[in-house]
């Protein structure tokens, strides 16, 4: 695989919050990258510090609380986005990364108008003169789906309703023909029809364009059909990614498995048992030397609290954080998937 | 399935208008009917803005109705006073969808499972009360140390259970839940979860449990009641809506659930109905069926006349003119 092929590449990423009870220690040595093109899943749930790794790639941590450690790497196109100067920062911001957050409402300014939000950017970045920007704004607008664009753009975002406002801020980001979209919980907000055509909208913007998408969910539903890549984060790590189909079908770690079994199917007979993830994620004040899934883990060894597993390569770019893998571990069969009960 | 059923909670025909001034009305329920027996689960799903949570609300009388009827146990949840009341509120409780917003800051937790103790009378002395605390704190998984703290130590799914033990605490026979778990983590949800149908189990409870998320609502429900705009369009067994779904929106919705699975989502992908648009505003709505802007099916018919909810055999009813003419199974 050529260099060129991966349009992003995180190193080691650490990133740190500065609170008054101590530094939060958000993301804890992070390293994915992302092939042109495609789109990457991080799953995980809330505070495993998914949102934290998608703003730095946007370069949205502020200082003096938020601070990205020495050592580590964002590099797009094979430049660290960390080194970049003012210049470079305004046309990577917008020109070729663009993200949508899960609030829109509170994403969006809500004194300017709608095309006004969507014009600016074509503005700065391609240079269009008023006219021009406001038809492409019109134009943005048809293309998420929102009726009657010609009106719309004259409206503010408290006119539109949360799965519109959601539409707008996909015609923001997509305004500019971004190389790297970045969605951070997307659709968490929404209902689930209304996230159903969202995430089309989402899927045929990324095939016309050819855009790379980081997409950030704790819904494993939503990954499915979107992602070829899921990273699965726990406490500030990667404890497990690979191909979709590797980490459906064949999980290797205890929090992949517990994650997948943890969650009803629509499909799947009902009223049994779900499996659950005993008591609450690790402090990341403090958090543990070993393995951080270690005390809500049904296998942990003594060595888990001890020191953090490496990364056991399965093939196929699979790779998983877990002792279990160790060759003078036990043998541990990976449990029923599907709890038990076939279609 | 059991064939003796007795039924816990009767509904019918209940309506909740809200003015919302200039002479405008919003019909939250619209003429809602259903029973729940005892010992079941019944799910109520719908989008946000349909109802489902005024519907739970109104039927233990925390709202007024418009008009309608709600009888538990044979009596009318609306006009009941003094000692029925009163006995109607210890056998009725509430678990809320916000952990956060509804326990007082204030108050222990001790505090707050004892409240409804005091005013019940259901403890002899200061001995019995503190042994009941405890036990229900137990009961949901937290421990008697936990008694003397404040709400704000603990997480989200901790509060959870304190609103679950809260409720418990004055022995009731039927809880509304709504939406316990929206507000949780996956692998929390899942601990609630258990939690709701271990307890359903040890003390035969009845739930009307409301909430959005279909699929967790079909694993924990024997039968499942869809809402579209404040009308009931559906209502049958948790498998049968998923096996045989007939309203035109129960189906859209099901297809529009995606399920973890790689392969199974290709598959789908093909055959899903994707609906148009967006739920038209609850105000000042038009005559005929809620779902006819949305709705492929549409005819002249659905403009005209709102359709009955037709009984389609093996406990299955819709609510929609094409099912309407079908004979029963």
């Amino acid at each position: 695989m050529g260099e060129t092929k991966k349009i992003l590449e995180v190193k080691n990423l650490r990133v740190s919050y500065h609170t008054y009870a101590g530094e939060v220690k958000s993301v804890r040595g992070v390293s994915f990258s992302l092939e042109r093109g495609k789109a990457l899943a991080i799953v995980g749930e809330s505070g495993c510090g998914k949102s934290v790794t998608a703003k730095s790639v946007m370069g949205l941590i502020k200082g003096p609380q938020g601070e990205i450690k020495e050592g580590s790497e964002i590099l797009y196109n094979g430049e660290n986005i960390l080194h970049y100067d003012k210049k470079q920062w305004q046309s990577y911001k917008g020109g070729e990364c663009a993200i949508v957050f899960q609030d829109a409402l509170a994403s969006l300014n809500p004194t300017m108008r709608v095309g006004k939000q969507i014009m600016e950017n074509l503005i700065a970045h391609k240079h269009m003169s008023k006219e021009e920007a406001k038809q492409e704004a019109i134009n943005m607008l048809r293309l998420v789906g929102i009726p009657e664009p010609e009106k719309r753009v004259r409206q503010y975002p408290h006119e539109f309703s949360g799965g519109m406002r959601q539409r707008v801020m996909i015609a923001i980001a997509f305004a500019c023909d971004p190389k790297l979209l970045i969605c951070d919980e997307p659709t968490t907000a929404l209902d689930v029809t209304i996230q159903g055509q969202i995430l089309d909208i989402i899927r045929d913007l990324q095939k016309k364009s050819g855009t790379s998408v980081i997409m950030i969910t704790h819904d494993l539903g939503v990954v499915a059909n979107i992602a070829q890549d899921i990273a699965v984060m726990y406490s500030g790590m990667i404890v497990e990614k690979g191909k979709c189909e590797d980490i459906f079908y064949t999980p290797r770690h205890p929090y992949t498995w517990a994650l997948i079994r943890s969650v009803p199917r629509l499909d799947l007979k009902n009223k049994q048992v779900l499996d659950t993830i005993p008591g609450t994620p690790p402090d990341l004040l403090n958090p543990p030397a070993g393995c951080p899934f270690c005390t809500r883990c049904k296998y942990c060894m003594q060595i888990c609290r001890e020191e953090m597993p490496e990364f056991t390569d399965f093939g196929n770019g699979h790779v998983a954080a877990c002792w279990l893998h160790h060759e003078m571990a036990p043998k541990v069969e990976m449990p029923d998937l599907r709890g038990g009960h076939h279609q | 399935m059991s064939e003796e059923k007795k039924v816990l909670l009767s509904v019918s025909h209940l309506k909740k208008y809200f003015p919302v001034g200039r002479g405008a009305t919003l019909k939250a329920v619209d003429d809602v009917s259903f029973e729940i027996y005892k010992g079941e689960t019944l799910g109520m799903v719908g989008e946000s803005g349909c109802g489902k949570t005024t519907c739970g609300r109104t039927c233990i009388g925390l709202y007024d109705r418009t008009d309608g009827q709600v009888l538990y146990d044979g009596k009318d949840v609306h006009t009941i006073t003094g000692k029925d009341k009163k006995e109607f509120k210890k056998k009725v409780q509430m678990v809320f969808q916000d952990p956060y917003g509804s326990l007082d800051p204030r108050m222990t937790v001790a505090e707050i499972i004892g409240e409804g103790i005091d005013i019940h009378h259901l403890a002899k002395n200061k001995q019995e009360r503190q042994n009941m605390i405890y036990h229900y704190l137990e009961l949901v998984g937290l421990n008697c140390e936990h008694a003397n703290r404040f709400v704000h130590e603990f997480s989200g799914g901790q509060r959870q259970r304190i609103g679950i033990a809260r409720a418990l605490a004055v022995q009731p026979e039927f809880i509304v839940l709504d939406e316990p778990i929206s507000a949780l983590d996956v692998s929390i949800q899942a601990q609630v979860v258990n939690l709701l149908i271990e307890l359903q189990k040890k003390m035969g409870l009845t739930y009307l449990f409301v909430a959005h998320d279909l699929s967790m609502v079909k694993h924990i429900s024997d039968r499942v009641a869809v809402l579209y705009l404040g009308t009931l369009v559906e209502l049958t067994t948790s498998e049968e809506l998923y096996v045989n779904p007939q309203h035109p929106y129960t189906q859209a919705l099901l297809s529009a659930i995606p399920i973890p699975d790689p392969e199974v989502e290709q598959e789908r992908d093909a055959h899903k109905i994707r609906l148009q648009g967006e739920v038209p505003s609850p105000i000042n709505t038009a005559p005929g069926c809620k779902f006819k802007g949305r709705c492929k099916y549409a005819t002249d018919r659905c403009g005209k006349e709102m359709p009955p909810l037709t009984d389609m055999g093996n406990q299955h009813f819709v609510a929609c003119w094409r099912c309407a003419g079908q004979p029963k199974k």
